[in-house]
C-alpha cells in the first residue's frame, strides 16, 4: 500500500522540480552577467584625457574612491542614464570619471557640450581595449573602485535611484575608510 | 542572371565575419580557430565569437589573435578572458564544487535510465505472463 503511494508521487515530485526550476529562471534578465573582478584590483590602464592633454593610469587615482562610467556617444542608454549621472556627481558624494567608450573624441565632445559633462575626467578608450581589461560588454556599464584600488561593484545598464539608493551607496559607506 | 545575383548574395553573407591574421605557424592558426570556437560572444549569448557580428565579438577575436601570435597557450588565453569576463565566457564549463551538478545530473540520470530499464527488462524476462502477474500483484497489494 505504502509503496504504490510512494510510487505514485514520484511523478509528482519531478513535476514540482521542473515546476520550481523553471519558475527560478522567470523574469531573470539573462543580459546581466555576474563581474569577475569584483573585490579585485583595478586593471592597469594608461589612457588619454579626453578633456586635456593629460595621461591618466591606474595609478593616478590611488586613494580616492570614486565611479568609473563606461559611456559612448552612441549609446542611447548612456543618454537615458546621463540626467542620473549628472546628479550623483553633483552631490559630490564621490567622484565621476567616466570611459570613453569605442568612441570618435569629436563626437563625444559634441555630446557632453549638448547634454553637459558630469566626470571630473574623461579617459579615451577608442579601441576598447582597456573594456576587454574590466570585462566591458556593453555600455553604460559602471564600477566602484574603493581607495586601494580594489573593484568594489559593478552595475551594468543604466544607474538608477534604486541601484544607487540600494547597491552603491551602502557599498561607498562600507568602504569610506579607504579613501585617503 | 540569376545565378550570379544568387552567387553575390552568398559572398555578401561570409564577408562579414572574416577577420584577415597572419600567424607565424599552422599552430597558431589552430588555437584561433578553435579559441573563437569555444569562446562565447558576452552579446549575443547563443553564438561563439568566431560566429558573432557583434562589435565586441570582433575585439574580442582580435584579442585572441593578439594573444596567440605572443605565444600564450590555449589554456592561458582562456584564463585571461575568464579573469575579466567570468566563467560566463566558456562554453564548456569548468568541473568545480559549484558546478558538481550540472556535471553529475547527466551521469546520474543516465544510470537511472539504464537502472530502470535493465529492472523492467528483467521483470518481463522472468515471468512470461507479466501483465497477468501485475494485475494479481496489485490487488495483493490493494489488499
Amino acid at each position: 500500500m505504502n509503496k504504490t503511494v510512494l510510487k505514485a508521487l514520484i511523478p509528482l515530485v519531478l513535476f514540482l522540480s521542473l515546476v520550481f526550476l523553471l519558475y527560478n529562471g522567470l523574469g531573470k534578465d539573462t543580459r546581466l552577467l555576474p563581474s569577475a573582478l569584483i573585490n579585485k584590483p583595478v586593471p592597469t590602464f594608461s589612457l588619454p584625457s579626453l578633456l586635456n592633454n593629460k595621461t591618466l593610469s591606474n595609478e593616478s587615482f590611488k586613494g580616492q574612491m570614486y565611479l568609473l562610467n563606461v559611456w559612448a556617444s552612441w549609446c542611447p542608454n548612456c543618454r537615458v542614464e546621463h540626467p542620473m549621472v549628472t546628479e550623483f556627481a553633483r552631490q559630490n558624494i564621490i567622484p565621476v570619471y567616466g570611459l570613453n567608450y569605442k568612441d570618435d573624441d569629436a563626437t563625444a565632445k559634441a555630446w557632453l557640450n549638448q547634454f553637459g559633462n558630469p566626470y571630473s575626467d574623461i579617459l579615451v578608450d577608442s579601441k576598447g581595449l582597456v573594456g576587454i581589461d574590466f570585462g566591458v560588454y556593453g555600455a553604460p556599464e559602471t564600477f566602484l573602485i574603493d581607495g586601494d584600488g580594489i573593484i568594489r561593484h559593478k552595475i551594468v545598464g543604466e544607474l538608477n535611484p534604486q541601484n544607487i539608493q540600494n547597491e552603491l551607496l551602502p557599498l561607498i559607506e562600507k568602504y569610506k575608510n579607504t579613501i585617503k | 542572371m540569376k545565378n550570379i545575383i544568387y552567387a553575390l548574395l552568398l559572398l555578401a553573407n561570409s564577408v562579414f565575419a572574416i577577420d584577415i591574421h597572419e600567424f607565424k605557424t599552422e599552430q597558431q592558426r589552430l588555437d584561433y580557430q578553435q579559441l573563437t570556437e569555444e569562446l562565447r560572444c558576452l552579446v549575443c549569448q547563443n553564438q561563439n565569437i568566431a560566429d558573432s557580428d557583434a562589435g565586441l565579438a570582433k575585439d574580442l577575436r582580435n584579442e585572441v589573435a593578439k594573444l596567440v601570435k605572443q605565444d600564450m597557450n590555449q589554456t592561458q588565453i582562456t584564463d585571461y578572458l575568464v579573469e575579466r569576463y567570468g566563467d560566463f565566457v566558456r562554453y564548456d564549463p569548468p568541473m568545480r564544487a559549484d558546478t558538481i551538478v550540472l556535471w553529475a545530473l547527466p551521469l546520474f540520470v543516465l544510470l537511472l535510465a539504464a537502472f530502470i530499464v535493465i529492472r523492467t527488462i528483467k521483470k518481463n524476462a522472468n515471468s512470461p505472463h507479466s501483465q497477468a502477474n501485475t494485475i494479481t500483484n496489485n490487488t495483493n497489494e490493494a489488499d
